[in-house]
């Protein structure tokens, strides 16, 4: 019953590691008129943003970032406070409802103006977590140990995502390029600075189309042939943290199956391994080839990434299908896969 | 995050004064519910309860729901812990200012005793170094306990707690006794030759073999003995061990103490070598005692503080394996 939709454009900023001095809209400007252009788009039929105003400190700042696109006379938009993955989401809920049949999507974030880890505190639950002052990467930490004490894993196999994924980023031109995982100590142990994500300041943005309007914009059309959302406790100790049922359910409700190649936001290396577990992604699948978040980690644009990057795929030929998943929460709380086919299943 | 991959110092950017601050000034006022609040308040008289789901479990801390089935929880609250079991944990060696220790520490997975889910806190490992790892002993499956802020200071918050401990395990008694030791007429005469810078032994009537420090009898024949034989401060390193343990008459450790044997004695006597890396020292090396300053000379063996290395040649095994 539901409608045809495709990814039919991807772009994103060149992340940076430090702040270069450009504002959020400064940074979204160049790539949602690259996008319009490549489309030929100047007006969609809904526009949906992601991002975070802890990152600015700065109640409703997102709103500012629609002067990027243009927004008289007005235009259905709307923003999630989530990853911009959310916002895709959104749009292809919109784009079922079959008025319209284009939509833009955005992210974009600058971590570098404040400490990440500290304000991802103001996510948690405010009775039992936030007053604790427990920060991101302390929490990631938990599940790390959690995950390698059921598995059996090694702290060399966390290396070894991380040393793979800074090798893919290295020809990745839009991320940072890092050297090979050095002999670090602890940052929260067990995790070492490789195994966190890279963070960085950027955005991204994707156009969605339906049926023959995606065939028109796009030759290859990345078609979105299944796609889910599912979230566990928010509480780490009332869920197995060594797993990650949620993202299981995720794949299963999206068809995770036949997949070539899978873009994972994992902003630890841990997480890869969950994931990879989770979603049954066997040795013969390509995971992040475009160094992940490991490599380039511009926050509340890092999940939509993941999505544009394995729609990239499709639209150059090199898969056939594709899966891309994008995480919101304290340790993977909550995961959406979207699988991505070059075939038109309607 | 550090902005630097591979920094593993974490600083609290920004470094310098902000620009601009996010604050609630008197921070955000919010109903905590008759769940969340019961458990506070409970938490304030210093008691950890938790509550019961339908379907039976012991959910701590407290939600409204059962997070499996999404069910409303029971009315029954159940006292757990106050002891309970580390379900994973991670090591902060480096705190932040907004942690609630200011030195190394853990957060922990904690399910207390009678509860079937766990709780975040802060678990202190004592007194630590910034930038100290874990200690060993802190492994998943760790008993450990709350430690509660005093009466007067707890407000109802999960910070009522103020971080956990482990369970008692060790402790750490004294012990001394004091005695006044006579080592006997022969060593006493051995330790005035010491305090002269001389080493005497005893020559065996029987077998004609040199003891050194002397007992005033030959421990093969059994017979007394009175011949006083002076002997050098040279002689050979027979055998040794290396020791890690410090001991205040070794200069660091690790330290070696050897068995030597003196030239021309007929038994080794046990000293510590020095002057020399501990795995350098061999069997069969040459030795000559190192005294302290004569100014500083007692009767005590402590006049020699160890022996060292003498330029010679080893002393072939042959020569030595009879006074192992």
């Amino acid at each position: 019953m539901s409608r045809d939709v495709a990814v039919v454009a991807f772009v994103q900023t060149r992340h940076t590691a430090e702040d270069t001095g450009m504002s959020e809209v400064e940074l979204l400007a160049p790539i949602i008129t690259e996008i319009k252009e490549r489309t030929g788009l100047r007006r969609f039929g809904f526009t949906c943003s992601g991002s975070c105003d802890y990152l600015a400190g700065a109640p409703f700042s997102f709103v500012s970032a629609l002067d990027a696109v243009g927004a008289w006379p007005p235009i259905s938009e709307s923003h999630v406070e989530m990853d911009a993955a959310w916002a895709l989401y959104e749009a292809w809920v919109k784009l079922q409802h079959g008025e319209i049949d284009t939509a833009l999507v955005y992210g974009f974030g600058k971590p570098s103006q404040g400490t990440l880890r500290e304000i991802m505190t103001q996510q948690l639950d405010p009775y039992y977590l936030a007053p604790l002052g427990v920060d991101q990467v302390s929490l990631a930490a938990l599940q790390a140990r959690a995950y390698l004490e059921r598995s059996g894993a090694k702290e060399d196999d966390l290396r070894a995502v991380a040393a793979r994924s800074r090798a893919a980023g290295r020809d990745n031109p839009f991320a940072l390029h890092l050297d090979d995982p050095g002999d670090a100590g602890y940052d929260v142990a067990p995790l070492r600075p490789h195994d966190i994500a890279a963070d960085a300041d950027g955005a991204a943005a994707i156009v969605l189309a339906t049926g023959d309007k995606a065939r028109e914009l796009c030759e290859r059309p990345a078609w979105i042939t299944g796609i889910d959302h599912r979230s566990e406790a928010h509480l780490p100790g009332v869920r197995d943290l060594a797993r990650s049922d949620s993202a299981r359910i995720a794949g299963e409700k999206a068809g995770a199956t036949g997949i070539e190649v899978a873009e994972l936001h994992a902003q630890f290396t841990h997480e890869e391994l969950i994931l990879r577990e989770a979603l049954g992604l066997g040795d013969d699948v390509t995971v992040n080839p475009s160094g992940g978040a490991l490599s380039a980690n511009p926050v509340m644009a890092t999940g939509l990434i993941r999505i544009g990057e394995a729609a990239r795929r499709i639209h150059d030929g090199t898969a056939s299908k594709a899966l891309a998943h994008a995480a919101s929460g304290p340790c993977l709380q909550q995961n959406l896969v979207c699988v991505l086919s070059g075939e038109n299943n309607g | 995050m550090p902005s630097k991959p591979d920094q593993s110092t974490v600083t609290d950017l920004p470094a310098e004064a902000p620009n601009h601050v996010l604050e609630f000034p008197g921070g955000y006022t919010r109903s905590v519910g008759p769940v969340i609040g019961r458990f506070l308040s409970e938490l304030r008289d210093g008691r950890l309860v938790g509550v019961r789901t339908q379907a039976g479990k012991v959910l701590f801390p407290p939600l409204e729901y059962d997070p499996d089935s999404g069910e409303a929880v029971t009315d029954e609250y159940v006292e757990v812990g106050p002891a309970g079991t580390v379900q994973s944990w991670s090591w902060v060696s480096r705190p932040l200012k907004v942690h609630p220790l200011d030195r190394p520490f853990a957060w922990a997975l904690i399910q207390p005793d009678g509860a079937d889910t766990a709780l975040l806190h802060a678990l202190d490992m004592g007194v630590l170094e910034e930038g100290a790892e874990a200690p060993r002993y802190l492994k998943t499956g760790l008993r450990v306990r709350p430690k509660f802020r005093g009466r007067g200071k707890r407000a109802g918050s999960i910070n009522d707690i103020e971080c956990f401990e482990p369970e008692v395990t060790m402790i750490n008694a004294p012990s001394r006794l004091e005695y006044e030791l006579q080592g006997g007429r022969a060593l006493d005469r051995f330790l005035e030759g010491v305090s002269q810078g001389k080493l005497i032994g005893h020559r065996c009537g029987v077998c004609g073999q040199v003891i050194v420090p002397m007992k005033g009898l030959c421990p093969k024949d059994g017979v007394p003995t009175t011949e006083e034989v002076e002997l050098p401060d040279t002689g050979t390193v027979t055998t040794f061990a290396v020791n890690n343990l410090p001991d205040p008459r070794a200069p660091e450790v690790p330290f070696v103490s050897a068995y030597i044997l003196l030239d021309g004695a007929g038994l080794t006597m046990l000293a510590l070598v020095a002057g020399v890396p501990a795995d350098q020292v061999r069997m069969g090396m040459r030795v000559k005692a190192a005294w302290r300053p004569r100014e500083e000379w007692g009767k005590t063996m402590s006049n020699i503080k160890w022996f060292e290395p003498l330029d010679e040649p080893d002393v072939p095994f042959d020569a030595i394996k009879d006074y192992l």
